[in-house]
């Protein structure tokens, strides 16, 4: 009887063990959930065809931004820039600079769940600012219904629904309104987690829209992906110009446009409520974050060809997974910048 | 406690006895009913996945089919062997000490340490085995994974080896002694083999516990794409890969959660089967 | 102790002087060493948790000291952080999931140890002990799909119909709730109620329930009035197991609760709790203010943890019990 389970447990490590391949250094990432999908389409395939190994995780663009500048991972990611202390902390702890690179572009939708309501509904940049404020609390408030005619809204008590999680997308949502909304600026602010003066917090794009799926009179803000693979219904939002713009790949790339003719060499920009007719104004690149220098050439050419890749080939995979790809200018002049990495 | 069957008032403590006995039934009935709703709902909405290539294939990208979770299931037994040699050792052996060694100002120490101990959230003892391990190291691993997983064992494994250890009659202890065994000849032979069924479901009730427990190891841990060989690299686990899939957008990732969640299920189902079918000799409780 | 001599009594003649080594043979001194030294690693290493949760937590603790418990709003932006939200919300789900659980699960334990026959029970226990290795995730994911409607649509009218009156059943109910996030620990401390108060049940000599019996006393009588308070330290003991899980548990309550940091009186309003928070942020928190308020809580929840636990001690110790063994 002994015998069996030392014979068991001697089996049991054989095997374990015999999954010791020799691999050849792995690559590790952290960081943004709102990418993963495309990421992990990306880093196979590369993998694959390069014959190595670029293991990324979404553990969160934070915890990302961290794990890089911790030199735990070979290169973080996320939904929104590294503001000056992260980068200055990056700097000071690895002796190196830090490079943000975009990679695709994502859009963030009100979607909702009103009861009789089948329409596409239409929001100001007021509306949108004062429901998420508490100021607007019933569905058939002027700023709502005035921008809707011939939509029957009833008169219930809208249902807030936010992410509770810190999240890239929060960011995104809340640089839209603090660029539109003063008292939203000065009252909460934007930040990958807020404190929201009213509504529930959902767990994800998932809990998000789980909630407002499940619950009548509801809003909340998703990223486009989880809408259109959700099928839920989704608002129209007003940009700068005025217009009333349904988000997609087109009216995304549109906003990236308008904002690469002023791209800052370092990546790092918000293009948030932009100009451009066409634009949709609740948008956003994410991006890849790179360390200037890295001691393992092997490590160090791999990532650098797997920019390059990304670039080029990469792009065409975009729109299958609804991401919208990087706009030419973009292209061009992250292909340039490759060569900073040593 | 006086009262004959028959007489009215003993007729009442009977209905009584009826109604309650009756109740448990229902709580057991209930308990079990919600079991078999949470299996089926895995089977349900996870079992159409569940085919050959699900355990011996790496994950697919989405949208791709064909892929599997070979490495997650690996993963999981990999961290799962660590955390055992870690938990089991310490929580039992400690848990000997407890109860037959120390006096009652150190029992109470431990016990209250103990459950101090356990009840500290899963994210925190995943925080803390970072700073301790990942950090130093400068990269995840499975060892910092089952260090994070054998630290939430001890916990349990302790206090309810004390509990099982200590529920041996006293009667028995002595007919040991009176035979000349010395105290640890008495633990060993007598003590442990006369609790052992308790200390194998306390064992097994903690492993099933960490099986299932995902935010200790998004950092420690870490997940992998790939097989991970050896136990210095990040390596893939069935909960990290059930979260990471759950809360995605698409379809099959949801669908391979759930056929993944049901997997670890019969994982832990085995183990459990094959402890007790090979350990399931000596002295059981008496009833 | 006694029993030593006892053993020494009953061994028989020995001879006068017994060499160290001897007596190192006989084991007893080993033992008593390496059982110490495996159980004093749990102090070891409860102390260095302690350690590093308060050293990463010094920015928050030094900006705002003793009003971090009493404070009512976490703002990451402005870099405001309170706890009290979330300690309020930590125990309302914790007293809920007890109170919902340990009845279920020692009226399950009670059934499965007197009155199951052998072989169901045992296969009944090994099926509710698989209960506890189910992910939380999923936990979470029926909790949304399935405890969720139903509290909204069910069973919170009902709640407020009959009992409406109580500040504990009013106000609106999204189906995000304390009740919700209640119900889902509830069903996740339940298999650790069953399975350790059945092996303590069953530890019970039959003698005990023959004698209660023999005096005439009911089925049940003998089981709760002889059986159940002999196995009592072990019941209390997987309460106190229970109690700890449902304090500490992250994901499942986060996908339920509403994450609203709140404080109210209803239960079917939306609420919060530390553990939910902590993971909620933890992976994106910027800035080492907010991290290490996330940090600070994880300490906080330790706080509230040992005050439980020594509440509950000071329960049994008063509600002192007879039989069994200590």
């Amino acid at each position: 009887m002994k015998k069996i389970l030392t014979g068991l447990l001697v089996l049991g490590m054989v095997f374990v063990f015999a999954i010791a391949i020799a691999a050849q250094g792995q690559l590790t990432g952290a960081g943004a959930t709102f990418p993963y999908p495309i990421y992990s389409k990306w880093f196979d395939v590369y993998s694959k065809m390069k014959n190595v190994q670029i293991n990324y995780q979404s553990v969160g663009s934070g915890a990302g931004i961290r794990q890089v500048t911790a030199g735990t991972v070979d290169f973080g990611a996320s939904d929104g820039p590294m503001t000056d202390e992260q980068i200055a902390t990056f700097e000071k702890g690895r002796g190196t600079a830090i490079y943000h690179f975009p990679t695709v572009l994502g859009a963030v939708v009100p979607t909702y769940n009103i009861p009789g309501v089948n329409a596409s509904l239409k929001f100001t940049q007021k509306a949108i600012a004062d429901i998420y404020l508490g100021k607007i609390t019933k569905w058939n408030d002027g700023e709502i219904s005035k921008a809707n005619p011939g939509v029957n809204l009833p008169g219930d008590d809208i249902v807030v629904v936010h992410r509770s999680d810190g999240s890239g997308t929060t960011y995104i949502f809340t640089d839209f309104l603090s660029k539109v909304s003063e008292e939203w600026k000065s009252k909460v602010g934007k930040n990958t987690s807020v404190n929201w003066p009213v509504g529930l917090g959902g767990k994800g794009n998932e809990g998000v829209s789980g909630l407002v799926q499940q619950t009548p009179d509801a809003i909340g803000y998703v990223e486009l992906i989880y809408a259109l693979q959700t099928k839920q219904p989704f608002g129209d939002v007003q940009n700068s110009s005025g217009a009333f713009v349904r988000a997609s790949l087109e009216t995304t790339t549109a906003a990236a446009a308008a904002a690469a003719k002023d791209m800052p060499a370092d990546f790092r920009v918000s293009i948030t409520n932009p100009s451009g007719k066409t634009a949709y104004p609740i948008c956003s690149f994410t991006w890849l974050l790179i360390p200037g220098k890295i001691a393992d050439a092997g490590k160090r050419e791999t990532l650098k060809g797997f920019l390059r890749w990304m670039l080029a080939e990469g792009q065409k995979d975009t729109e299958a997974l609804y991401y919208a790809p990087l706009p030419k200018q973009v292209v061009e002049q992250e292909l340039k910048a490759i060569s900073k990495i040593q | 406690m006086s009262g004959w069957a028959g007489s009215g008032h003993g007729r009442y403590r009977k209905v009584v006895s009826y109604l309650m006995l009756g109740g448990t039934a229902l709580c057991a009935l209930l308990v079990v009913g919600v079991l078999f709703f949470i299996l089926g709902s895995l089977v349900w909405k996870g079992g159409s996945d569940i085919n050959l290539n699900f355990f011996t294939k790496l994950p697919t990208p989405v949208g791709v089919t064909g892929g599997g979770m070979a490495n997650a299931i690996v993963g999981s037994m990999k961290l799962l062997l660590l955390a055992s040699l870690i938990g089991v050792p310490f929580g039992v052996v400690g848990g000997i000490y407890m109860a037959e060694f120390g006096g009652k100002v150190s029992a109470f120490v431990l016990q209250y340490t103990a459950d101090l101990l356990n009840g500290v959230p899963s994210i925190v003892i995943g925080i803390f085995a970072y700073s301790l391990i990942v950090l130093r190291m400068k990269h995840f691993s499975a060892i910092a994974g089952g260090f994070a997983l054998g630290i939430m064992m001890i916990p349990v494994t302790l206090r309810s080896t004390e509990q099982f250890l200590r529920s041996v009659p006293v009667a028995m202890r002595e007919a040991a002694m009176a035979l000349g065994a010395s105290k640890w000849k008495t633990i060993v032979s007598v003590v442990v083999p006369a609790a052992y069924r308790g200390i194998l479901t306390a064992i097994l009730l903690s492993l099933a516990r960490v099986a299932g427990e995902t935010a200790p190891l998004l950092f420690t841990a870490f997940n992998n794409r790939f097989w991970s060989p050896g136990w210095n690299q990040p390596i893939a686990s069935l909960p990290v890969v059930v979260y990471t899939y759950g809360i995605s957008a698409y379809e099959d990732w949801h669908r391979q959660a759930w056929a993944a969640g049901l997997v670890l299920l019969g994982m832990v189902l085995l183990t459990n089967i094959i402890a007790r079918a090979i350990l399931s000799r000596g002295i059981s409780a008496p009833r | 102790m006694t029993t030593a001599a006892t053993a020494e009594m009953g061994a028989g003649p020995k001879p006068a002087s017994r060499s160290f080594f001897a007596r190192l043979l006989q084991g007893d001194q080993v033992a008593h060493a390496i059982t110490f030294v495996a159980a004093a690693t749990i102090l070891l290493i409860t102390t260095m948790l302690v350690v590093v949760l308060w050293n990463n937590s010094a920015l928050p603790r030094a900006k705002f000291g003793l009003s971090f418990f009493i404070g009512r709003v976490w703002d990451p932006v402005s870099g405001q952080f309170g706890a009290l939200p979330f300690v309020y919300g930590t125990l309302v789900t914790t007293a809920v999931s007890l109170v919902l659980g340990v009845p279920l699960g020692l009226g399950a334990a009670i059934f499965l140890a007197e009155l199951a026959p052998p072989k169901i029970s045992d296969s009944l226990t090994f099926v509710i002990e698989l209960l506890a290795a189910v992910p939380s995730v999923i936990y979470g994911l029926l909790g949304i799909f399935l405890v969720v409607p139903f509290v909204r649509t069910t069973l919170a009218p009902a709640l407020k119909h009959t009992l409406g009156f109580l500040p504990l059943f009013q106000g609106p109910c999204y189906g995000v709730s304390f009740l919700a996030a209640g119900l889902v620990l509830a069903i996740m401390i339940v298999p650790f109620i069953v399975s350790v108060s059945r092996e303590v049940l069953l530890a019970v000599p039959t003698d005990q329930r023959e004698a209660a019996l023999s005096l005439g006393s009911t089925r049940w009588e003998s089981t709760w009035k002889v059986v159940v308070p002999f196995a009592l330290p072990g019941v209390l003991g997987s309460v106190f197991l229970a109690m700890a899980r449902a304090l500490g548990e992250t994901m499942a309550v986060t996908m339920v609760v509403g994450n609203v940091p709140d404080i109210k009186a209803s239960l079917l309003a939306p609420g919060y709790s530390i553990a939910a928070v902590i993971a909620n942020e933890f992976t994106e928190a910027t800035g080492d203010l907010y991290l290490q308020a996330l940090i600070e809580l994880g300490l906080v929840l330790f706080l509230v943890t040992f005050i439980l636990n020594g509440l509950a001690r000071l329960l049994i110790l008063v509600t002192s019990q007879r039989g069994g063994t200590t």
